[in-house]
């Protein structure tokens, strides 16, 4: 449309708001700034992920920490055997650990697109309540299986040692890491408003309205779906594989039901199917954890205040309240 | 009388003891309107919902096109040609009205694993859409949340989002229901235009339109044909009158 959206200055906005915080932090020359920064950036990527899902999708998924958790452990597990030069398996040919991003990335969102293939295909078969459930079952059994495999750290998780490499950029720099990860989520955003726009992205959405419309015109909801979830789950993947470099640690934590809840808190809380709901979503939940627990480790309770009033006063989440409603073509 | 494009025979479908389709056969042909009246409860929406593949049946066939479509789902029957409105509007309620006949225009060109053309920029989805829109005389609305739209034009944009199929038969399932008698009138005329395009099966209250309109005329009792025939025949019918039209005529 020719008009621009009520929330695009609010966009621009928050996105520059977080490409400011770290440029502030070294000015003044407190480096923890710039992890807070890095954090968010990396949250507010694997709730773009989900928000494709549950915002366009309408698809409420409990489960996505498990693949934020694969792409984790994708990180933590090549790295590992990068730095023992162990290789990963030897039959039926050789592979090898890697610790280039460049190898790291495909392999995470590989990996986090086949399980979802593999889940939603059956998730898909069932709706509602049903549908959260099972997610949440599947996102489970990938977390206990994760606890009890020894070999990768079982409960006590993953170190890694060195931040894996990119070619040409020193990661070992925090403002040097933040830069990629602020990257990938502005392509992350420019891809989940290209496809919010597009012919898939319009089926997508018409699913979450109206199934029987879409399936009236034509269009079985089913496969529409599917590739959206799985897109998602790719997202969400490549979010984790940053946050194991961020934190240079992996642990089962990454893929547990708390995990799930966070980024559908992160998506609630900024604004559900709005594009950049999630980045607002993801800043005032780390700031949230930062400010409010700087004060009481039962920081959480005040964020569920605030969750509540958002689902009570302010359907739209932070956006919702800035920009008003969503204005659709 | 011209071949059959939709062909129903002896279809049954009951809910526990409740027999709602009892053994019903009807032709739609080419060129046609075939109304389907009944008084309430009769099956007529049922037997809508199991020929656009919503119900399944029990048992009987569908024939579309000379090919039997009563195994087929909802979005196959509907990719071979059978548009239909609902009794009761089911749109998009986020969508404008055009992007609402855009999602058929979509359907009806292919694929919707286009991920990365904005629509509203391609001419080839909006142009024929507003085309439509045209058509039913919702132009002016287009940009107008189908939430947002009246009552009656949601039951006009139900039609433009079947036109804009371009089906091989019309499943219109009451689509002057709640209308008012300028619209009912003006769709009245629209219908009878629309004949040309495809043949149309109509479910409709309105006996007036009805009698303007149809070719044939099927009456559905609790579930079965009672009988099948020209205006003129049906309302001579002493069986119909007493079943259905009781005093009015």
């Amino acid at each position: 449309m020719k008009r621009m959206r009520a929330e695009t200055p609010i966009n621009f906005l928050l996105a520059g708001l977080l490409l400011l915080v770290p440029l502030a932090a070294l000015a003044l020359e407190e480096p923890f700034y710039i992890t807070l920064a890095t954090r968010m950036a990396i949250l507010a990527l694997a709730a773009v992920g989900l928000n494709l899902a549950l915002g366009l999708g309408g698809l409420v998924s409990f489960g996505h920490a498990a693949f934020f958790g694969i792409g984790g452990y994708t990180a933590g597990i090549l790295s590992t055997h990068a730095s023992n030069a162990q290789p990963l398996m030897t039959w039926p040919i050789e592979i090898g650990g890697s610790d280039n991003m460049l190898v790291i990335w495909p392999v995470a969102v590989v990996l986090s697109g086949l399980v979802a293939l593999v889940t939603g295909a059956i998730s898909l078969r069932t709706s509602g309540v049903y549908f959260i459930m099972i997610t949440l079952a599947f996102a489970q059994m990938i977390y206990y299986f994760a606890t009890s495999w020894p070999a990768y750290g079982g409960e006590d998780g993953l170190s890694l040692g060195l931040r894996n490499a990119f070619p040409g950029i020193n990661t070992a720099l925090p403002l040097n890491f933040f830069l990629i990860c602020y990257a990938l989520l502005i392509a992350a955003l420019y891809l989940f408003a290209r496809i919010r726009d597009s012919r898939f992205g319009t089926a997508l959405q018409a699913a979450r309205q109206n199934q029987v419309r879409l399936a009236a015109v034509g269009i079985s909801p089913f496969p529409i779906r599917l590739a959206a979830f799985v897109l998602s789950a790719m997202m969400t993947g490549l979010a984790g594989s940053l946050f194991a470099d961020l934190n240079r640690f992996v642990s089962p934590s990454m893929l547990s039901w708390q995990m799930s809840g966070e980024l559908i808190v992160l998506v609630i809380l900024g604004g559900t199917g709005r594009l950049f709901g999630p980045v607002a979503g993801a800043m005032l939940f780390v700031l949230f954890e930062f400010i409010l627990g700087g004060f009481t480790e039962r920081w959480q309770l005040f964020l569920g205040l605030i969750l509540l009033g958002v689902v009570l006063f302010a359907r739209g989440g932070l956006l919702g309240l800035l920009a008003g409603k969503v204005r659709h073509g | 009388m011209a071949e059959a494009i939709l062909s129903v025979r002896n279809l049954r479908k009951s809910y526990g003891a409740l027999t709602v389709t009892d053994g019903v056969s009807l032709d739609l042909c080419a060129g046609e309107i075939h109304a389907l009246i009944g008084p309430n409860g009769a099956g007529k929406t049922t037997l809508i919902h199991q020929i656009a593949g919503t119900v399944k049946q029990d048992g009987g066939t569908i024939a579309f096109l000379g090919r039997d479509i009563g195994g087929l789902g909802v979005a196959e029957r509907a990719r071979l040609g059978l548009g239909r409105s609902f009794q009761i509007s089911s749109l998009a309620p986020e969508f404008s009205a055009l992007r609402n006949v855009m999602l058929a225009v979509q359907s009806q060109q292919g694929s919707s694993f286009h991920a990365f053309r904005p629509v509203m920029r391609d001419p080839s989805l909006t142009e024929p859409a507003l085309n439509m829109l045209e058509r039913v005389g919702l132009a002016g609305r287009a940009h107008v949340t189908a939430a947002e739209l009246s009552h009656g034009e949601r039951r006009r944009l139900e039609i433009a989002i079947a036109l804009a199929l371009c089906p091989r038969a019309f499943l219109f399932d009451e689509p002057m229901a709640g209308m008012g008698p300028e619209g009912s009138k003006s769709l009245t005329g629209f219908l009878n235009d629309l004949r040309q395009e495809a043949p149309i099966l109509l479910v409709e209250h309105d006996m007036d339109a009805v009698f303007a309109l149809a070719d044939r005329v099927s009456v559905l009792v609790y579930g079965r044909v009672i009988a099948s025939g020209s205006v003129s025949e049906i309302r001579n019918n002493a069986e119909v009158r007493r079943a259905y039209f009781g005093e009015h005529i």
